[in-house]
């Protein structure tokens, strides 16, 4: 047997194996900022003030910062503000968009064009610009940084749920329904979400990463999470003045912004080239 | 052609109309009296009252949209409560400097991202296109602030290569003065021949560019590659093929201009990304732009200079897209005559 | 013999779709391979040049003298276009959608060392107009594009063609257009012609002999003439019967 591909340098071909790695490395961030409480080795919120800045060493693992807290004992409770505001951004906004995109999908004519142009209008502010506005308008906190990206980012549900909608209820299947009378709430529940779930699940993943990197620059702007909130765009922050004295204090939180949303964009990645075969490459 | 222009013209200007409702309806959620915040804390009933008839804060508000909004298009883009300036003369002097990064930063994503993507293409499933992959992820996930805190750290205090902040060195004002034309420095000084303040800014530039360019470089070169194994796996290829040419030669000579369009229409979107992405890049680089005067805005409340700055970057966005529009019809013959 | 298979056996993911113990072709013969759609007979026309992706190959083939299982990327490049070129079934699709067809044709040359001047009788041969050469893929019909297609073999002087179902994208009036072009050619220039096809009114005005496949295998094949006159196999019949 010859493999003919004789026009392919023959460097050695590799697996994909992205959803895994990204699904491997996502759990163990979800973990750590889970079992924060039993992982730190300090209790939260426990200045020392004769520790201050002090090294990583055995003691502390990634140092002390300028109040003589443990840097690693914040960066895990960090986690479970960062997945709070992913989560809840996520969930509010594909809520919202999504029933918008399949009513506007699945009715077409003006109820379509009235959604999908104030959609447009939305898609026109980058998140973080209208979060900035919002949130100097709003007392800064955790809340306001999830609303005030759930504000720019659901309309990109709406656009996918509305493309996958309006494909489907062109669908012969649902074209019966519609002739047996069944009413369109129904259609929708039963034909059009559960197939707009899976283009949603994946976008969900993809987009996880830009709303940890998004509330982490709100944060890092003074915009977000206020003292004494674990948050590693404010550790940056407070930090940022120490970088060239004392690196831990900044680079710590900022690898674990960087890891936690990579973990996400490698897991989007591989799942979309799962899930959609038509992008995956054999 | 036209007919199509006009209709994306019309859906633009929509667009734009929204942004100035949204605009407005958030600048009426703050907290707090613009008319206070203007005439000071110590005004008097008679001062406070003439600050609210200047700024029409008694009508009603649809009739204030609509002010707003008139105003706007006659360029009144309202008067900075920080710098008494005119919003539209900060933002003049303020965008060119944003633009002057955010150009170059595309500039070398453009030159990093597409070869990058070509490699990935050449070599898929293969060792060449995980790290592409990889690299492209990690330049997509990586913080900016954090980014540029790392490499100004690094590179301009640690080693000293390049400069800590500022866009040029301003002791040269005095020995060589910059004649403006453009108020983008770098542009000026290369139109003007003033070297000295050309190869300054370059310098400055280097390092907020870098920063600024991770993100759309990421983007790039990851649309670069699937496009290109998109057109790579059409009928056209393996008729390529079957005249002798090597893959490489089919990437690049045959398969890059119609997998660039796709890539083409992200750069508007990357383009927006990307000036918001250099106002956190401008905050740590003191880089004079649009990122620090919304910086400064912010911590003063300065609710028409941060609407000024909002409205200004949705324009943007909207124009981009447009552009890009147009210019796909030049990269892509078969949209030509659509 | 231009095109000479023995043995060959074509196999993706370990399932057989392609078996042809013996096929010949010569200079200045027409070959045609019969057959339903996913018979193996375009698989077996793309492993001539070595163009099935994800394959595993077993025979032996030789293509002007090549033999093109055990070739170097580089010989195998160099037969494909100059000695032995491919025309495609949907002619545009076929074609660079950003790319004029005169560049395409240019650097087709310069590939393959050729002069220019066999451009303009190779266009004359296919009767097209130099105009063509400005225009893209999208500006052309379908009939034009399968004669620029078989210029472009013409011009960089292959010996054998390849046709996979050359005429089932076109007009029945460009069909006889194209139909034409090649047997004038073949008998012009001797050239070797291996022709894939489902349709047998084509078949029987220029093949002169016809395998046909089914499911992967060859059940029938002999001169053209024999062949559709007193089908031996049912199958034979059948694709016979089907005819209008």
């Amino acid at each position: 047997m010859t493999d003919v591909q004789p026009l392919r340098r023959s460097l050695p071909r590799i697996p994909d194996r992205f959803a895994a790695f990204g699904a491997v490395l996502l759990a163990v961030v979800v973990l750590a900022a889970l079992l924060a409480p039993w992982l730190a080795p300090y209790p939260l919120d426990e200045p020392r003030p004769l520790e201050r800045l002090l090294p990583p060493s055995g003691a502390h693992w990634f140092g002390t910062d300028q109040v003589g807290r443990d840097v690693l004992t914040r960066i895990l409770y960090g986690g479970r503000t960062s997945l709070t505001i992913a989560v809840a951004v996520l969930g509010v906004s594909a809520a919202v968009g999504v029933t918008l995109g399949v009513v506007a999908g699945y009715a077409g004519g003006w109820v379509r064009d009235v959604i999908m142009r104030v959609t447009d209008v939305f898609l026109a502010f980058p998140a973080l610009l209208l979060s900035l506005a919002l949130a100097v308008v709003l007392q800064p906190s955790v809340n306001t940084v999830i609303l005030a990206i759930a504000v720019t980012w659901w309309p990109w549900y709406t656009r996918l749920a509305a493309s996958v909608a309006a494909s489907i209820a062109t669908r012969p299947y649902v074209d019966a329904a519609r002739c047996l009378g069944v009413p369109a709430p129904l259609i929708i529940v039963r034909h059009v979400l559960p197939n707009s779930l899976t283009p949603v699940l994946v976008q969900l993943s993809l987009d996880a990463g830009g709303v940890i990197l998004t509330s982490a620059a709100l944060s890092y702007l003074g915009l977000g999470a206020q003292e004494p909130t674990a948050e590693w765009g404010l550790m940056v922050q407070q930090g940022q003045t120490l970088f060239t004295t004392n690196w831990w204090v900044v680079t710590f939180p900022g690898l674990a912004i960087l890891v936690t949303a990579f973990a996400f964009n490698v897991l989007g990645e591989g799942l979309r080239n799962a899930l959609d075969p038509r992008r995956a490459v054999k | 052609m036209l007919a199509y222009l006009a209709r994306r013209l019309g859906q633009a200007l929509l667009v734009v109309a929204g942004v100035v409702v949204l605009t407005f309806a958030v600048m009426r959620l703050v907290p707090g009296d613009p008319a206070v915040a203007f005439a000071g804390p110590k005004a008097t009933p008679e001062q406070l009252a003439e600050a609210r008839a200047r700024f029409g804060l008694d009508d009603p508000l649809p009739v204030q949209l609509l002010t707003y909004a008139r105003d706007l298009v006659t360029g009144d883009w309202g008067t900075s409560l920080r710098t008494r300036q005119p919003v539209r003369d900060d933002l003049y002097l303020a965008f060119p400097a944003s633009l002057e990064l955010v150009g170059a930063a595309l500039l070398v994503a453009i030159a990093l991202g597409v070869p990058l993507g070509v490699l990935a293409a050449r070599h898929k499933m293969r060792l060449p296109d995980f790290g592409v992959r990889l690299g492209s992820m990690l330049a997509v996930s990586v913080p900016v602030f954090w980014l540029a805190l790392a490499l100004q750290t690094v590179f301009a205090s640690n080693l000293g290569w390049f400069p800590i902040a500022g866009e040029y060195d301003t002791s040269l004002d005095t020995t060589s003065p910059l004649t403006l034309w453009t108020n983008i420095t770098v542009v000026d000084a290369l139109i003007t021949g003033n070297w000295p303040i050309f190869t300054s800014t370059l310098e400055h530039l280097v390092l907020p560019a870098l920063v600024v360019a991770a993100y759309p470089t990421g983007v790039i070169a990851q649309m670069t590659r699937a496009a290109l194994i998109e057109e790579s796996g059409q009928d056209h290829a393996r008729l390529e093929r079957a005249l002798g040419f090597g893959e490489t030669s089919i990437l690049t000579r045959f398969a890059l201009r119609p997998a660039l369009s796709p890539v083409l229409s992200l750069i508007a979107l990357v383009f927006a990304y990307a000036i918001v992405n250099g106002f956190l890049v401008e905050a740590v680089f003191n880089w004079p732009g649009l990122g620090r005067y919304a910086a400064e805005s912010i911590r003063s409340l300065d609710t028409p200079a941060i609407a000024g700055v909002t409205l200004l970057v949705a324009l943007v966005y909207v124009l981009a897209n447009l552009v890009v529009d147009v210019l796909q019809g030049f990269v892509d013959p078969r949209t030509r005559s659509r | 013999m231009m095109i000479s298979v023995r043995d060959l056996q074509v196999r993706y993911a370990g399932r057989l779709v392609a078996d042809v113990p013996e096929l010949d072709v010569g200079a200045g013969e027409c070959v045609a391979i019969v057959g339903e759609s996913g018979s193996g007979k375009s698989t077996t026309l793309l492993s001539l040049l070595g163009l099935t992706e994800n394959a595993e190959i077993s025979g032996r083939v030789r293509v002007c003298g090549v033999d093109v299982l055990t070739a170097s990327p580089k010989a195998l490049r160099e037969i494909r276009g100059a000695r032995a070129a491919l025309v495609m079934q949907s002619p545009q699709a076929a074609l660079s959608p950003a790319t004029r067809l005169g560049t395409l044709m240019r650097r087709a040359l310069k590939l393959h060392g050729r002069q220019g001047n066999d451009v303009d009788a190779a266009l004359e041969a296919v009767v097209l107009d130099r105009e063509i050469l400005r225009r893209y893929p999208h500006e052309v019909s379908g009939g034009q594009a399968q004669r620029f297609a078989i210029a472009l073999a013409i011009a960089l002087g292959a010996e054998v063609i390849l046709a996979d179902e050359p005429t089932s994208a076109l007009d029945v009036t460009v069909q006889a257009e194209v139909v034409g072009v090649l047997r004038r050619l073949r008998a012009e220039r001797d050239l070797a012609l291996l022709l894939v096809s489902h349709d047998l009114a084509l078949v029987s005005t220029i093949a002169d002999r016809v395998l046909v496949m089914k499911d992967g295998a060859v059940v029938e094949s002999g001169p053209a003439a024999e062949v559709l006159a007193e089908p031996a196999h049912p199958y034979t019949r059948e694709l016979l019967e089907a005819l209008p």
